[in-house]
């Protein structure tokens, strides 16, 4: 075990699986000499060569589209997208092909690729900086989609993830690269030196794809969360004093509905919490899934809480986040209910 | 603003010529067979930019193959290519009238472009991968993929490779390399170069092949390839095969008024040549040349294939609508079939009695071969996938929400 933040633990994912197997090449827009702008994949290129690692054209279509050739070669490409906000160029390479390669070739050329990108705001970055994209990625059949939300889970999840034969969507929520977040920007920075999830174990142990993790036992209501929000939802949960139950699904797709569905039938109430925007968002197919499978345990409407549905705003950015505040209103309101 | 401006207009690019019109290429300016030289395989692109603007031909009017480009293939081969041509013309003509006949839902043939992808199959190598657009099947044919598991897919039948998942000419064959076909257009330009790139990071001597049309040059991808094959040096073909048509959008539509498809190549420092597409010799000698390049680690070419399509884009169009009837027929660079065995019967290898009796062969063996498909079946009867088949293999593992879903479904 050794203590680590969500970059270092990023960094050793990438460093154990390309020590393990020749196959994975990682590449991506400043990846290579410099590391990454984030420094997920730091010293790499040193240690493996430009031909394992190296730094890519800005050009998200071109990254996404020859590391489908590479997977259809036999290689294993993890490459990265600086911004998951600059992930739109590469989408058709990635509904259209990536995720259709198996089905339509009857798996005649499969696409196990890894398509890492920073997510989510909280850091002032804008709209071009800040978005979470997720839905438009667990809409795709085909694709699995992941967010971790600590150390210990972005390198056991990115190990299984190289390791899955099939395309794997990897978002990390930047806000958390450094230590965890529970939205209150006005109080001084946590790191990860300190934190439990901030271990993580030597070697390869996987965090299996599809399993949601309890991150906080609770009777009166399931807050289905991941990235950031969990940390927010603790806070709410802190705060209000409302004995919530907190899931980080961790894996959106395949989706952990087994756990969703005890914990709901449970507590009989149901949160539901991200940072993307609301219409479509991936709260509506969560509710769906609840409703579906829980009406009758239900006690109270369920409540999305999530970003507004306009573009992500910079100076009003804490008006913006879905924050303890937002989230412990919906607590109190589906205790009232 | 100053008075001596006028206003602004929008440039639209027309074709020469339009239904009702005679069909006009006194523009079309094509060089004498034999008359471009054969440059060495490790010349520096800069040298060659004059090739982006003239037409590699090796065939001349007379039937004779004649220049630097000749002489690459000995009568045998020749013969088989004209035959490889053959197949496939007869097999497109009954598949187009079985679609006709409602046994499939889609077709689209090659006519007029067979030299293209038959005589580019010879110069490319067991193990090497092709990523085409769905008007390459002479890359199969050529490399003996069964026409009867084509025609299963074409049928969408029990026996249907891809157990009816796909469209019917959208083929996939990892072991005849030929890229499963995505029919989105351009997506798989930027792949070849990604499969390359792999086979240069896994120190192989593999080489890929892209294919694109010259209307979907316009897409970013095709941007996105040429940046990629110039930057890493992939040891990729990049094919682009102007067949003068884009459904009914002509070629200037999107090359605009300059240049050619081929010059594109040259911002990217990409080795860049045209080639008459209609004659076998030629498109053979250019592949070989290119694909030679590639393997020697010399770095990517850029082909455009100058052709004319001469039938509808699909079974789903007609042409008659947006271009002159007789503009096939005019089309100044003949037939690719035609002018072959022209060249084999001038040699003396090939005559009219032979040319006839290798048809009524040929078509022996497709209408033979049809009829095994159609035992099996069609899109109209006979035995047809599973629906389990489309919950499938969307992933390695079936996950338990799809299962559900085909649960659902009563599958």
């Amino acid at each position: 075990m050794a203590q680590m933040t969500m970059i270092e633990a990023i960094r050793e994912a990438h460093d154990v699986a390309m020590a393990a197997d020749e196959r994975v090449v990682v590449y991506g827009e400043d990846v290579g000499y410099f590391g990454g702008v984030f420094r997920c994949t730091a010293g790499l290129q040193e240690k493996y060569g430009k031909s394992r690692c190296f730094d890519a054209p800005i050009n998200e279509a071109g990254i996404v589209g020859t590391a489908i050739g590479m997977a259809a070669y036999g290689l294993k490409p993890v490459i990265e997208i600086q911004f998951a906000d600059y992930v739109y160029p590469a989408y058709d390479q990635i509904v259209s092909e990536a995720a259709r390669l198996r089905h339509r070739s009857n798996a005649d050329f499969t696409c196990p690729i890894v398509i890492r990108m920073p997510t989510g705001g909280g850091i002032f970055g804008g709209q071009t900086h800040s978005q979470s994209p997720e839905a438009l990625f667990t809409h795709v059949s085909g694709l699995k989609v992941v967010m971790p939300s600590n150390p210990r889970d972005a390198k056991g999840l990115l190990l299984a993830s190289i390791a899955d034969p099939d395309p794997v969507i990897f978002f990390e929520p930047k806000r958390l690269y450094n230590g965890p977040f529970d939205g209150h920007h006005d109080r001084p920075i946590v790191s990860w030196k300190k934190h439990p999830l901030g271990e993580v174990p030597d070697g390869d142990d996987i965090v299996p794809l599809g399993k949601a993790a309890l991150r906080r036992e609770g009777n009166d209501v399931t807050v289905l969360a991941y990235g950031t929000m969990v940390y927010v939802a603790e806070a709410a949960a802190e705060a209000t004093g409302v004995d919530a139950e907190i899931l980080d699904l961790r894996t959106l797709l395949p989706l952990d509905l087994d756990a969703i569905v005890d914990s709901v039938r449970k507590t009989g109430r149901c949160v539901i919490v991200h940072e993307a925007t609301r219409t479509s968002g991936f709260g509506a197919e969560l509710m769906s899934l609840v409703q579906e499978a829980c009406f009758y345990h239900l006690e109270a409407p369920m409540i999305r809480v999530t970003g507004w549905d306009t573009p992500y705003p910079h100076a009003q950015e804490w008006e913006y986040f879905p924050g303890p505040g937002r989230v412990g209103e919906a607590l109190k309101k589906v205790m009232e209910d | 603003m100053s008075d001596d401006v006028s206003p602004l207009s929008l440039n639209v690019p027309e074709p020469g010529c339009r239904p009702g019109d005679s069909p006009d290429f006194s523009d079309f300016e094509i060089p004498r067979a034999g008359s471009v030289p054969r440059p060495a395989v490790d010349v520096d692109p800069d040298e060659i930019r004059d090739m982006a603007f003239s037409i590699v031909r090796v065939l001349n009017k007379n039937g004779e193959a004649v220049g630097d480009w000749a002489g690459a293939l000995s009568t045998e081969e020749l013969r088989e290519g004209l035959r490889h041509m053959m197949t496939l013309r007869t097999f497109d003509a009954r598949m187009m009238n079985a679609q006709r006949q409602g046994k499939t839902s889609f077709y689209m043939q090659h006519l007029g472009e067979e030299a293209v992808s038959c005589a580019f199959s010879r110069a490319m190598q067991p193990g090497d991968m092709n990523f085409p657009t769905y008007r390459q099947a002479g890359l199969l044919i050529a490399r003996d993929y069964p026409m009867l598991t084509m025609m299963n897919q074409i049928y969408s039948n029990a026996e249907d490779p891809l157990h009816g998942r796909q469209l019917p000419i959208m083929y996939s064959s990892k072991e005849h390399g030929f890229f499963s076909i995505s029919g989105n257009l351009g997506t798989q330009f930027v792949q070849s170069v990604g499969w390359a790139m792999a086979s240069a990071i896994s120190g192989d001597t593999r080489i890929a092949a892209g294919w694109i049309g010259d209307g979907s040059t316009a897409e970013s991808d095709f941007h996105a390839a040429m940046v990629f094959a110039s930057t890493y040096k992939a040891p990729v073909v990049l094919n682009i095969v102007n067949n003068q048509w884009a459904i009914s959008t002509f070629q200037g539509i999107a090359r605009g008024g300059v240049g050619t498809f081929a010059a594109r190549g040259h911002g990217f420092g990409i080795a860049s040549i045209r080639v008459d597409g209609n004659d076998y010799l030629a498109v053979h000698s250019v592949a070989k040349w290119a694909c030679e390049r590639a393997r020697r680690g010399l770095g990517p070419t850029l082909i455009e294939h100058v052709t004319y399509r001469a039938g509808g884009h699909s079974t789903s169009d007609d042409p008659s609508a947006y271009r002159s009837k007789s503009e096939a027929a005019a089309w100044p660079l003949g037939d690719p079939i035609e002018r072959l065995k022209q060249h084999l019967i001038t040699i003396g290898e090939w005559s009219e009695e032979r040319h006839k009796q290798a048809e009524a062969e040929i078509l022996d063996q497709v209408v033979t071969v049809q009829k095994e498909a159609e035992a099996v079946g069609t899109l109209a009867a006979g035995k047809t996938p599973s629906p389990r088949d489309m919950f499938e293999g969307v992933y390695e593992t079936m996950p338990s929400h799809l299962i559900r879903q085909r649960q659902e479904a009563g599958f």
